[in-house]
């Protein structure tokens, strides 16, 4: 059997894996990864025995803190990270939802004031599965389905 | 420092402090606590009605206002926003009560401003102090807020009064809560689902008949059109829930009619010569609530 990455190795850095093929670019949004500086490599609607179809990002010399990385957990609640240094997984990560989110999402609401002036959304995870998140504000659940990420 | 956002915001402790000097204030209206103190009232849509109590209130403390009745009159009209109007205003003032019709609102002014805000209603989500003087309504002429049989009607899907005062009734010992509302407009089922979890008793019914002798209190809300996608459906129920004098005649000795006002004619005007019609003085209750919060908040009692 051919035995080749489909995404390169990196030297050092992270690699996020088991990320939902629909959720590749959210997370690249998520993680700020277009005003990355480093080597950023993807590859998406690649075969998984788990998941079918995934997608995987490869980032260079960057790491992340835990609540960094429980960012992307709405989008890709499945994610794992993997640590490299000098070609080696050093460590792995699961990603959790956190019990607070702070900006990434729109409050589904059109009349909330967070849609109306500038300001950092905040809500409290009611629920992971399916997600429901409680704004802090106007106090309306935003459903899975209605997530909007900024 | 405290504001009054939503009505869980406070704890029963807090509930029962402000019905104690919500007492205090109707047996002796005019004390002056606020002598000195600027009130800001920020309308920035109009509610006549909760302004003028509020303004009331504020007056009978002897308190100064300042403040805007319409957003046309005001700063908004040229385009600031709610940020820049709060930071300006908290400057000036010694507590904010505000109206705005954007949801969320008075939790975000509460945030940027430097003294405490009460929310006199943040356009479909919450109007506390409206709560808290349904509440004393309800311990002024039952006696207490433990075992109340309270029949909601109408809206009970949009009405955000019945779900504030749903809320802070489970504070109380053995509340019975009963539906009543055609199927469009049912009590949401997060409610429902929330009281079942707590073994709380509840009833729903679609019919406005004699059930209603069971009930302590009878809290009445409007019925709109508007709520309806389908008009005929609107047609169909419009005329089910009002209330009439002659259903009242074997309801409990002290059972008491509520609303939170404007009425159209979900009650009909024969009701109003009854003694069981309280909706007027509920309204009256609203000042004495409100110099309650005030002072509670300002910890000037």
């Amino acid at each position: 059997m051919e035995k080749h990455l489909k995404v390169s190795a990196i030297k050092d850095g992270t690699v996020i894996d088991h990320i939902p093929t629909k959720a590749l670019f959210k997370v690249i949004k998520i993680l700020k990864l277009e005003d990355c500086s480093q080597m950023v490599t993807f590859g998406n609607n690649l075969d998984s025995r788990a998941m079918g179809t995934k997608a995987i990002i490869k980032i260079a010399n960057r790491y992340f803190a835990d609540d960094e990385v429980n960012r992307i957990a709405l989008v890709a609640p499945n994610a794992k990270l993997n640590t490299i240094r000098d070609y080696e997984v050093v460590e792995k990560r699961v990603v959790e939802i956190p019990k607070n989110i702070k900006g990434i999402v729109h409050c589904f609401n059109p009349k909330c004031i967070t849609n109306a002036e500038s300001i950092i959304t905040r809500f409290e995870v009611l629920s992971d599965k399916p997600i429901e998140l409680k704004c802090f504000y106007c106090e309306k659940i935003t459903g899975e389905n209605e997530m909007l990420f900024f | 420092m405290k504001s009054l956002i939503s009505i869980t915001d406070f704890t029963k402790d807090e509930y029962l402090k402000i019905m104690r000097l919500a007492e205090d204030f109707e047996a002796n209206p005019n004390q002056k606590l606020l002598q000195g103190k600027v009130i800001a009232t920020l309308f920035f849509e109009p509610s006549t009605r909760t302004r003028l109590s509020f303004e009331t209130a504020i007056n009978r403390l002897g308190g100064k206002i300042i403040g805007f009745s319409d957003s046309s009159s005001s700063s908004v009209s040229k385009g600031e926003t709610l940020h820049d109007t709060i930071r300006m205003v908290s400057n000036y003032a010694d507590m904010i009560i505000m109206r705005h019709p954007m949801e969320g609102s008075a939790r975000y002014a509460a945030e940027i401003s430097g003294v405490p805000v009460i929310n006199a209603g943040d356009g479909a989500n919450q109007h506390p102090s409206q709560t808290l003087l349904d509440m004393y309504s309800i311990i002024k002429t039952q006696g207490s807020l433990d075992n109340i049989n309270l029949f909601l009607v109408g809206d009970l899907k949009y009405g955000r009064t019945v779900h504030s005062l749903l809320m802070a009734m489970l504070q109380f010992e053995n509340p019975i809560f009963n539906f009543i509302a055609p199927p469009e407009l049912a009590m949401p089922n997060e409610y429902k689902m929330y009281l079942t979890s707590k073994g709380i008793r509840f009833f729903e019914h679609s019919e406005f008949t004699d059930i209603i002798n069971a009930a302590d209190i009878i809290y009445m809300t409007r019925v709109q059109k508007e709520r309806f996608i389908d008009p005929f459906e609107y047609e169909k129920v419009k005329n089910i829930y009002i209330l009439r004098n002659e259903m009242l005649k074997n309801t409990k000795e002290n059972m008491r009619i509520l609303h939170p006002l404007p009425r159209i004619n979900e009650i009909h005007t024969d009701v109003d010569s009854n003694p069981k019609a309280y909706y007027f003085t509920q309204a009256k209750n609203g000042v004495y609530t409100r110099m309650a919060i005030i002072s509670h908040l300002l910890n000037l009692k």
